[in-house]
């Protein structure tokens, strides 16, 4: 008997739900997306080329920085402090305000063992959560998605989101994939082409475990989450109250975020939104670029921030950002930073506690003790993603990242 | 069920290569299998190198920013040559897969894709990579001795398995540890004290200026070491030639081009006892790679209907695949490293030292929706609607320049169809999905396919027209 047809007719003979099995009865649910799993949002934030975290969360009182970097460094007067050690970059204002509102909480010196510097390996480190000498094949919100469908014979791509037009290995699992859209009309629309719609309605007969009937599933996922999330998000257009309320700035993260936040309003059953910035590879001339990404950063979060907490969602909505790596405290002889190791980390919103230590979670970074130039991380970023999975996403961070990593008490 | 010769010639060319042109089918449907096999091993045309941008001495990023530091360059010129680099690399990238798509050589460019992946490889320096690669596709099928050690002292992958670091005082692991994971024996077939004293023999090697291996012995460590249980002042030479000794390097080998070329998915006993079975041979026989893939492309249960249409093309395969089916040229070099990245799977790019994970790691909504447009881009200048997403790297955003939008792209339709002028419009659909497809064409998909034609138009058009939409189809991935 198939398991639908059992629910309904055991459903009819005990008439009513009560006798039903309490799991079986969340696990249909779940599969007809009706009931998310927890109302919470987690939106991360990818800053892609190795944000230089120094210039980002300055530590204004220490000499070493200001012998280091000579060019680089940001004058103690124009730092937005935080604290007596450390502050923020100018660029940053509006981050600044929501930090004072007690929205922001900084992490410092978060990294891995064994530092990798290259780019795309350290990306896919922090993509994966594999330890440095690893090459895993799934991300860690792939893993995710993989955990929330066990067991079922449907699985959905679109409960993690990615604001993009390709995927990144983050949002790859095992058994589903997440679903990347930048904007919801484009992706039905290209879905709803004639052969495509009529193929995803194609039963294979081939067996499922079948690379042809893994092909005509993944396409039928494909259609279905991309018709669910555009009805959802068209549905809430038309009803005025849903639509976002805050005005964005125009840039490229500022209209994603935005999309985000129709998404959010849109009711959609999506747990997680992954979306990158990129340009923080600054070798050469680095103080205007880093500046301009960081207001952009900030401004659009700000906005973001506010749209949620207009909508009274931003005890809901936990943001956090990240590099794949920090960069080395000396400047180079090209007025830029070399790629270097560990750096900070922002979670934002989310009814974190405000007020106190909490806010700055760790101490500064220590200049003094370097290894071959660069920071030593004091907190594994798999930690964070622990504290994340298990605290705010309600899920079994253990069998997702592998091993036990205990939480931090900041969720 | 009995599969075809047209079927078992269209096997043997998407596993041994980039697919096959009805022409090529045609000519080839008489002659028995073994005879092709062999024809594919000893390709008549002599090997060419690969060359792009002309020789420049081999200085390396930190060598020009010293040169730059001591006012020898200045940054305009450094950001130049930072420019040619990446298209020297991109040329190199797009003549290659220029390559493939010839049918030229096929079995070597098909080899040559397996050896980069599995001796994955990615460097800046162009000289460095140009090298590495045709090392790898002057060995493809040559011998596996003879392969790996030439890799290992190729200067692209000392200077990316940090070999050039490892000294006598201050050994650095990585490349021991790679040569044996993922190069030889695979995970759980060493300890961690072999890696360490294999690391202290490979101390000293590194490469010149001008792009040679370099024994430097004054920072060799010549002591004693132990190496599976082997005690001697071993060399880095002698590590290479332990590991071949060892039967497990036929074996993870063996293993990994049965899965390449044959069936990715089934790991049953039948399964590992062929593999092992092939293994032996590949040992005894020096590891000749020629000899072993003769023995796989000419078994019988090679050509079993179990393995047929049963792979998931990878992107490099699909769009050589599609080139030279159709002789597509591109106006812009981008478009082929556009597509490359779009679909994911940029060669001289793999993602890390363990190579692309393949299978159905290639398949994702983005990517499927993207390869079911193609077709309909590539032969019906359809637009492209994809942005791309930057990696971060200052270094690489050249790489794909603009030109998103259009993909400009001739076909040269006589060939192709040329090949089915005689065949009425009620039987076109079935033809060309024989020729295109290594999976059978449904009922639904016939329909389909078959709207997409106007009753009203000439056979040519029609041709055209329903080869973009079986194209389309995701039987159209597979091989």
């Amino acid at each position: 008997m198939r398991r639908r047809n059992f629910l309904k007719q055991s459903a009819l003979t005990t008439a009513g739900t009560m006798l039903i099995p309490h799991f079986l009865k969340a696990f249909e649910l779940n599969q007809l997306g009706a009931v998310p799993v927890s109302s919470k949002k987690l939106v991360i934030i990818q800053l892609s080329g190795g944000n230089d975290g120094l210039n980002t969360v300055v530590p204004f009182r220490n000499d070493i920085y200001y012998r280091e970097r000579p060019t680089l460094a940001i004058a103690r007067e124009k730092v937005l402090a935080v604290n007596d050690e450390i502050g923020l970059n100018p660029a940053l204002e509006s981050l600044k305000s929501l930090y004072d509102d007690g929205l922001v909480t900084i992490i410092n010196n978060v990294g891995y063992p064994n530092p990798d510097r290259s780019h795309f390996r350290s990306m896919d480190i922090w993509q994966t959560a594999s330890d440095a000498g690893q090459y895993w094949q799934t991300g860690w919100i792939g893993r995710y998605l993989d955990a929330n469908c066990a067991g079922s014979t449907s699985c959905q791509p679109h409960r993690a989101i990615e604001v993009d037009d390709t995927l990144s290995l983050a949002l790859k699992g095992a058994n589903v994939n997440g679903l990347a859209v930048l904007n919801p009309r484009k992706l039905v629309d290209q879905t709803r082409t004639a052969m495509t719609t009529e193929l995803a309605s194609v039963k294979p007969t081939q067996l499922p475990n079948d690379n042809v009937g893994y092909l005509y599933k993944t396409l039928a996922e494909t259609v279905s989450s991309a018709d669910y999330v555009y009805t959802k998000s068209k549905q809430s257009a038309t009803r005025a109250i849903h639509a976002t309320k805050g005005s964005y700035p125009a840039s490229e993260l500022g209209n994603r975020l935005k999309t985000v936040s129709e998404l959010i309003q849109s009711g959609v059953s999506t747990s997680v939104y992954y979306v990158s910035i990129a340009g923080f590879d600054t070798h050469i001339n680095q103080p205007g670029q880093q500046e301009r990404l960081l207001r952009q950063y900030a401004d659009a979060v700000k906005a973001f921030m506010d749209d949620m907490k207009a909508t009274d969602r931003q005890n809901d909505v936990l943001l956090m950002t990240f590099s794949e790596f920090g960069r080395r405290v000396k400047q180079n002889a090209s007025n830029g930073t070399d790629h270097g190791t560990a750096n900070n980390v922002f979670l934002i919103g989310g009814g974190l506690p405000t007020g106190g230590p909490n806010r700055v979670f760790n101490e500064a970074p220590n200049l003094t003790n370097l290894d071959e130039g660069d920071l030593k991380y004091t907190v594994d970023f798999r930690n964070i993603y622990a504290t994340l999975l298990r605290n705010w996403l309600k899920t079994d961070d253990v069998a997702i990242l592998g091993r036990q990593f205990e939480p931090l008490s900041i969720v | 069920m009995k599969i075809t010769k047209q079927q078992s010639i269209q096997h043997l060319f998407w596993r041994a290569g980039f697919g096959a042109t009805p022409a090529l089918i045609q000519r080839e449907r008489h002659r028995p299998i073994k005879k092709i096999v062999r024809d594919l091993l000893h390709d008549k045309n002599p090997f060419l190198p690969l060359t792009a941008g002309e020789n420049k001495p081999f200085a390396d990023r930190k060598a020009l920013r010293s040169m730059v530091r001591d006012g020898m360059m200045n940054r305009t010129l450094l950001k130049e040559k930072i420019r040619q680099d990446t298209e020297h690399i991109r040329d190199l990238n797009v003549r290659w897969v220029e390559t493939m798509a010839s049918g030229r050589d096929v079995l070597r460019e098909k080899m040559a894709l397996f050896w980069h992946g599995h001796f994955a490889c990615r460097v800046r320096n162009p000289d460095a990579i140009q090298q590495y690669l045709n090392t790898i596709r002057q060995h493809a099928l040559g011998k596996f001795s003879d392969l790996l050690m030439a890799v290992s002292k190729e200067p692209a992958m000392l200077q990316f398995l940090n070999n050039q670091q490892n000294r006598k005082n201050a050994p650095n692991e990585n490349f021991a540890r790679e040569v044996m994971e993922l190069f030889t024996l695979g995970r759980d077939n060493y300890t961690e004290n072999d890696i360490k004293d294999a690391a202290r023999a490979f101390t000293g090697w590194g490469f010149d200026a001008e792009g040679g291996f370099l024994f430097r012995k004054n920072q060799h460590d010549d002591g004693p070491k132990t190496i599976f249980g082997q005690t001697g002042n071993f060399s880095g030479e002698d590590v290479i030639r332990l590991l071949l000794e060892k039967k497990q390097t036929a074996r993870f080998v063996t293993g990994k081009i049965y899965r390449f070329l044959v069936d990715d998915q089934t790991a049953d006993a039948n399964t590992n006892a062929r593999i092992d079975l092939l293994a032996n041979r590949f040992y005894t026989s020096g590891y000749d790679i020629a000899d072993l893939l003769e023995s796989i492309l000419t078994a019988d249960w090679f050509y079993n209907p179990a393995h047929i249409g049963t792979r998931i093309k990878s992107p490099v395969e699909l769009l050589a695949g599609m080139q030279h089916m159709l002789n597509i040229t591109f106006e812009q070099k981008q478009s082929i490293l556009f597509i490359q990245r779009t679909l994911g799977q940029v060669l001289l790019y793999p993602p890390s030292v363990a190579g692309w994970p393949g299978g159905r790691n290639w398949i994702d909504s983005s990517s499927l929706l993207f390869r079911m447009q193609l077709p309909n881009v590539l032969l019906q200048a359809g637009q492209v609607s994809v942005r791309q997403k930057e990696d971060g790297d200052v270094n690489t955003e050249g790489l794909v320049r603009r030109g998103n939008g259009t993909l400009n792209a001739t076909v040269s339709w006589t060939p192709f169809e040329e090949a089915f002028a005689k065949v009425s419009t009620d039987k076109l659909p079935d033809v060309l999905a024989e020729y295109l497809l290594q999976q059978p064409l449904g009922q639904t998909q016939r329909t389909l396919v078959m709207q997409h034609t106007r009753p009203d138009s000439t056979h040519s058009e029609q041709i055209r027209s329903l080869t973009a939409a079986i194209m389309s189809l995701p039987e159209y991935q597979l091989c």
